[in-house]
């Protein structure tokens, strides 16, 4: 790396890199950690700045026209002209905010989708600054990128980056004449693809100019929005049989740091690959084509990767290269899964099942998918997702069966139900056609009542209740009027009317048990 | 009827001075009905309604209880309260409140003819019956695992049958096998649903199983390795296991049961005799091989049967025998008691003849269908097989009448002889009159029998159980009465187209109180009055066929109805009996099963009465016409209750029978 970047500084090998590329790649099966410190220690690179500055600018025009246009000072102007628009834009949609919030208090939701606008509009700034100044400053990108606080924001502001889509397609964005590609893509999407398309063709028929002039540098920030469909592509083409090949050995924190894009030359690792196409710029110069900084292709990308497999870095493992069967795995991915299963606390728990916990949050997700539909069910309470597991298991415990399932056992119960319910039905029935002389309403409406109460009660218990309401009908019944005083008020009314009524009107159960006892009593 | 006065009079003396009754020891007292009781099933009840005392001793007495209807059940249960065996196989619908109410002192309970019950019926039925011992479920084609885990609750079960519970699966059988750990015999014929893994936890789980059918089941060798090497196993039932092949039994090489001792491996399709070679070999103290439609017979798997020197009981229905096969059978085979070459082919004279002449021992042997033998053959068997107690030797046409002499002759020990369709004549059954322990003679379609030969018949063969007359056309009234008069303990009788039959006959047969089925198929010259007296004599009649009886009509049903209370089974076909006559019939409430089909004085509204009145009915055959006639919601209510419908449609055959007997096709119709 030391080389490379070394050659960045010397102009004139510049278009011997190109082969070089393989030479250095080779040479390393034996570093085992291919940090950032040795080669890209911010020191030793902001040494080079000081004098790269002033040196690069001028010299680097001659002999390469790729990178005449890179530093064309005009497109520099024009992206700066386009960056100032739009800050006024934000501003204006800002002051607008601010105006309508004092008029009317608006929906919320509308309020939330213009404050999303805005953070959008926003990163979408600052991410086109930094890429301007980096296109300005090839060697000052490292650092920048490297330095956690611009990584960390980049990381924040990359989330609702799939907003700045919609702000650049907003009408009001004037800025067509200034760039044209934006202009005219009406999605990135297109944008990217045409992009693609066009420097594939121009890949074919001339390998080093880059005839695009400041448009070279303006893609790579829009390409953060395609973040997600990049992730597959990133760590393929690693297909080769094992044999001579690369081993890498992370360190335990780069593993656990929240990235999933790595350089494949120092293993450096970023959220997204934008990002790190940003970083391999200061890799060498064959990065900064248009090419390179567009989005790969998965062909492009096996053409350059060199056979590298993974160590993990925890002694011990089978995975560690110290061991005696040593098996590498493949990706930095396989790295990443392979640790946090292997050697780390499983923190993420099944909210569902509330038992299986998982270290890897794909595991966790593919578990739910899973989760509750275990149907083989043990008297034990343990779930089994197949069905001769569970028999093992009862084999091999005294007293476990096999525990049918809840729906099953429910149907079963339900039948019951059925059949209990029956001789209740009936009374409910009988007791419809009980005689109601007056206050059909109201009586009506307690019987109901009635009914409901009565669900709670067997049958069985209802019976001998059922039977003092003979009771109530038999003449000579009077003496037990006074027992009633303290009944619902819609009984005491109705006192003088008619016994029959009395009796239909007395909604709990427990009343007319106790008016049994009472009227046994009476006699 | 002897024994049933005896009963009246011995309840008379009880009513006289009813203190002797009250001094007598339960023990003592149950010991009298018991002999009461298999002398003459009604006895016991005209002993009840003697007395108080007589009822309640009944009461007590009465262990096994056998309801004709569910919703009679807690009645029935009060009276009886030390009742341990509920048979419920008349009930065809049994809801699940009526197990709900049994007492606790049930040993065994039988569901096997039931349905309407569910798992909730069982749930009740494992609560309030904690010590069930015996539990049959056969048929239980609506019940599932839920059920299954019910029966698991009864931790004292013994003995259990799932057969054609083809719902219950792997979970069930689980669930009985951790909960019934004290099996000792379960069977799980038909029940489609169980694989290995369920099998493989039974065997591990109930070790004390002695008997086992898995006919008809998925097993395969996974599961086949660990039910041999259930070291109490006596009886393996592996009827129709496609599963069991050659590969399956050859894996069991190195195993050895020694308590196995019957093993039934009929329909096995896949095994060869190479499979059961193998077997042969881990199954030292086996008694009984059951091999029918599995395999053909080489010598080779014959002579591996010399290492099960206890075989008695070979049974080899339907095989292919090769040649030298059977006579291996007669070198290797000295010990066996019972063999069956029925339906078998290449069954040759000589090889039989070898073969019997090396058995000395045999008791029981069966060439039903075994065409090719003669006369050979059967001087061979009868010269060195005396002591048989059993030869069946339907439709072995080539025999001639000289050579059956000779069975009467020399095997007097005979008990069971089938010669249905063979050249039976009367000098044959004379020679039979040594045959005095006779209790089954099938001489159907032996149309030279006579009169003559029955009356010897009758005279010399009083235990008489069991006879077959079927299509017997020159036999006449008198050859019926000398059996009648001879045979007092006649139970069935088929005299299916003997058209010169009259109502004497029956008249006779009125006689043999213990006649329970009674075939008189198209014998067009027997009259209601015939019936009446069968009716009357034969009170424990269970079976009647009176099809194309067509002097029969309303008064002979009204008799069955007014004392054939035991009836279950009536076939009715081409008879004149009318609606009247069905509406009496279906007063009988044990009935169950009815044929009624060509009646031309049945309407549909006579039929539909006399179903919904006939509430134990559990199958009834009807012409298709009448399907479309009934209304449907009241067939489903009748199908609601258990009953089956079987609808036919043969067009109405005229029934030619007077005109030309022999025209007659000879096998059964």
């Amino acid at each position: 790396m030391a080389s490379g970047t070394a050659t960045n500084a010397d102009p004139d090998q510049q278009t011997v890199r190109s082969n070089s590329v393989e030479q250095f790649y080779f040479p390393r099966p034996g570093q085992s950690l291919p940090g950032i410190p040795p080669f890209f220690g911010p020191p030793s690179s902001s040494l080079y700045l000081a004098n790269d500055n002033e040196a690069k600018v001028g010299n680097q025009l001659e002999p390469n026209p790729s990178q005449s246009t890179d530093w064309d000072p005009q497109a520099i102007v024009s992206n700066l002209t386009f960056l100032e628009q739009k800050i006024k834009q934000v501003k204006d949609v800002v002051q607008s905010m601010s105006n309508r919030e004092n008029q009317v208090a608006s929906g919320s939701c509308e309020v939330a989708a213009k404050q999303q606008l805005i953070t959008a509009d926003l990163t979408s700034i600052i991410i086109q600054l930094i890429t301007t100044a980096g296109s300005l400053l090839p060697s000052m990108k490292n650092p920048l990128s490297s330095n956690p606080a611009v990584r960390q924001l980049s990381n924040t502001l990359g989330s609702p980056m799939g907003f700045g889509m919609n702000a650049n397609q907003r009408p009001s964005v004037d800025s067509k004449t200034d760039i044209p590609d934006i202009g005219k893509a009406s999605g990135y999407e297109e944008l990217i693809n045409s992009l693609n398309t066009t420097q594939d063709e121009r890949d074919e028929l001339i390998k080093g100019p880059n005839p695009c002039g400041g448009e070279g540098s303006e893609p790579t920030p829009m390409e953060d929005h395609d973040v997600k469909e990049s992730d597959d592509g990133d760590h393929e083409g690693e297909n080769l049989p094992p044999g001579s090949y690369v081993v890498l050995q992370l360190e335990k924190e780069e593993i656990l740091a929240p990235h999933t894009h790595f350089c494949l030359i120092c293993g450096k690792g970023f959220k997204r690959d934008a990002n790190l196409r940003m970083h391999m710029r200061g890799h060498g110069d064959e990065y900064k084509t248009a090419a390179a900084l567009a989005k790969p292709t998965r062909d492009s990308g096996s053409d350059h990767a060199p056979v590298t497999r993974y160590s993990c870095p925890f002694v011990g493992c089978k995975r560690n290269k110290e061991h005696k069967k040593f098996q590498p795995l493949k990706t930095i991915l396989c790295v990443k899964n392979h640790y946090k299963r292997s050697h780390c606390d499983k923190s993420y728990t099944c909210s569902r099942c509330n038992t299986k916990k998982f270290s890897v949050i794909a595991d966790l997700k593919t578990h739910e998918k899973h989760c509750g539909r275990d149907k083989w069910l043990c008297s034990c309470g343990t779930t089994f997702s197949r069905k001769d597991k569970l028999f093992g298991h009862v084999a091999l415990f005294q007293g476990h069966t096999p525990a049918l399932p809840m729906d099953d056992v429910k149907v079963s119960e339900a039948s019951e139900q059925q059949q209990g319910s029956e001789p209740m039905n009936e009374i409910s029935r009988s007791m419809g056609c009980f005689p109601c002389s007056s206050s059909d309403g109201i009586s009506n409406l307690d019987m109901k009542m009635a009914d409901d109460v009565r669900g709670y009660y067997s049958p069985m218990s209802f019976d001998p209740c059922f039977g003092a309401l003979d009771d109530f009908t038999r003449p000579g019944f009077d003496i037990s009027e006074d027992p009633f005083s303290f009944l619902p008020s819609g009984c005491t009314s109705n006192n003088e009317t008619s016994r029959v009524n009395k009796g239909s009107n007395v909604p709990p159960l427990g009343l007319w048990k106790w008016t049994e006892t009472l009227s046994d009593f009476s006699h | 009827m002897a024994a049933a006065s005896a009963a009246h009079r011995h309840s008379k003396r009880c009513r006289l001075s009813p203190v002797p009754l009250d001094s007598l020891a339960d023990e003592l007292l149950f010991l009298v009905l018991d002999r009461v009781a298999a002398a003459d099933p009604r006895a016991l009840k005209s002993f009840a309604l003697a007395s108080r005392a007589c009822h309640a001793a009944e009461s007590r007495h009465r262990r096994v209880l056998r309801p004709l209807r569910a919703d009679l059940l807690p009645a029935a249960l009060a009276r009886y309260p030390s009742v341990s065996r509920l048979d419920l196989s008349l009930c065809a619908r049994v809801p699940d409140a009526a197990l709900a109410a049994v007492p606790s002192s049930l040993r065994a309970v039988d569901l096997s003819r039931s349905s309407g019950f569910g798992a909730a019926g069982i749930a009740a039925l494992a609560r309030t019956c904690p010590g069930l011992a015996d539990l049959d479920l056969s048929n239980g084609v609506h019940l599932g695992d839920a059920a299954a885990a019910e029966v698991a609750r009864m931790r004292k079960l013994q003995r259990l049958s799932l057969s054609r519970c083809k719902q219950v699966t792997d979970m069930g059988l689980g669930c009985v096998a951790v909960g019934c750990t004290d099996l000792r015999d379960l069977s799980l014929k038909w029940c489609i649903g169980i694989t290995d893994l369920g099998l493989n936890l039974l065997a591990l789980k109930c070790t004390k199983l002695t008997t086992l059918d898995l006919s008809y089941t998925m097993i395969t060798k996974e599961s086949l390795l660990s039910i041999i090497k259930l070291t109490n196993l006596q009886v393996l039932t592996l009827v129709g296991c496609i599963g069991i092949d050659d590969d399956a039994l050859s894996s069991l090489e190195k195993e050895y049961s020694k308590s196995l001792q019957v093993l039934d491996m009929s329909h096995c399709q896949n095994v060869t005799d190479v499979g059961v070679s193998s077997i042969v070999k881990s199954i030292p103290n086996l008694l009984e091989l059951n091999l029918s439609y599995c395999c053909p017979v080489t010598p080779s798997m014959v002579r591996s049967l010399q290492k099960v020197s206890k075989l008695q009981t070979l049974k080899l229905e339907g095989c292919k025998f090769m040649a030298d096969g059977l006579k291996a059978i007669g070198s290797s085979c000295v010990s066996i008691r019972e063999l069956s070459l029925s339906k078998s082919a290449g069954v040759t004279d000589t090889e039989l003849s070898f073969a019997v002449s090396k058995l000395k021992n045999l008791l029981k042997l069966d060439i039903t269908c075994c065409r090719n033998i003669t006369d050979v053959s059967v001087v061979s068997i009868t010269r060195s097989c005396t002591s048989l107690i059993s030869l069946r030797m339907e439709s072995c046409s080539h025999v001639s009448s000289g050579a059956l002499q000779l069975i009467g002759k020399h095997c007097s020990q005979l008990e069971e002889l089938d010669l249905t369709d063979s050249d039976l004549d009367g000098e044959g059954l004379k020679a039979l009159t040594g045959c005095t322990n006779l209790s089954s003679l099938k001489i159907g379609i032996c149309l030279r029998i006579s009169d003559e030969g029955l009356t010897h018949i009758g005279k010399s063969c009083p235990k008489l159980r069991d006879i077959d007359l079927y299509r017997c056309g020159s036999i006449s009234d008198d050859g019926v009465i000398q059996i009648a008069q001879g045979c007092p303990m006649l139970e069935s009788i088929n005299l299916s187209y003997c058209t010169e039959l009259t109502d004497r006959s029956l008249m006779s047969l009125s006689k043999c109180t213990k006649l329970n089925t009674l075939e008189i198929r198209g014998c067009p010259r027997i009259s209601s009055a015939g019936l009446s007296e069968i009716a009357m004599g034969c009170r424990l009649l269970s079976k009647l066929d009176i099809k194309k009886c067509c002097e029969i009509n309303d008064v002979g049903m009204l008799y069955l109805s007014q004392f054939s209370h035991a009836l279950r089974q009536i076939n009715l076909s081409y008879c004149s009996v009318t609606d009247i006559g069905l509406l009496s019939l279906s007063s009988i409430c044990g009935l169950q099963n009815m044929t009624i089909v060509h009646l031309a004085g049945i309407t549909p509204n006579g039929l539909i009465a006399a179903l919904m009145v006939c509430g134990g009915l559990t199958k009834v055959k009807l012409h298709e016409a009448f399907k479309a006639m009934m209304p449907l919601h009241m067939l489903k209510n009748v199908e609601a209750r258990g009953c089956m419908f079987q609808w036919i449609n043969k067009p109405f055959k005229v029934l030619y029978i007077f005109f030309q007997p022999a025209c007659l096709p000879l096998r059964y119709v």
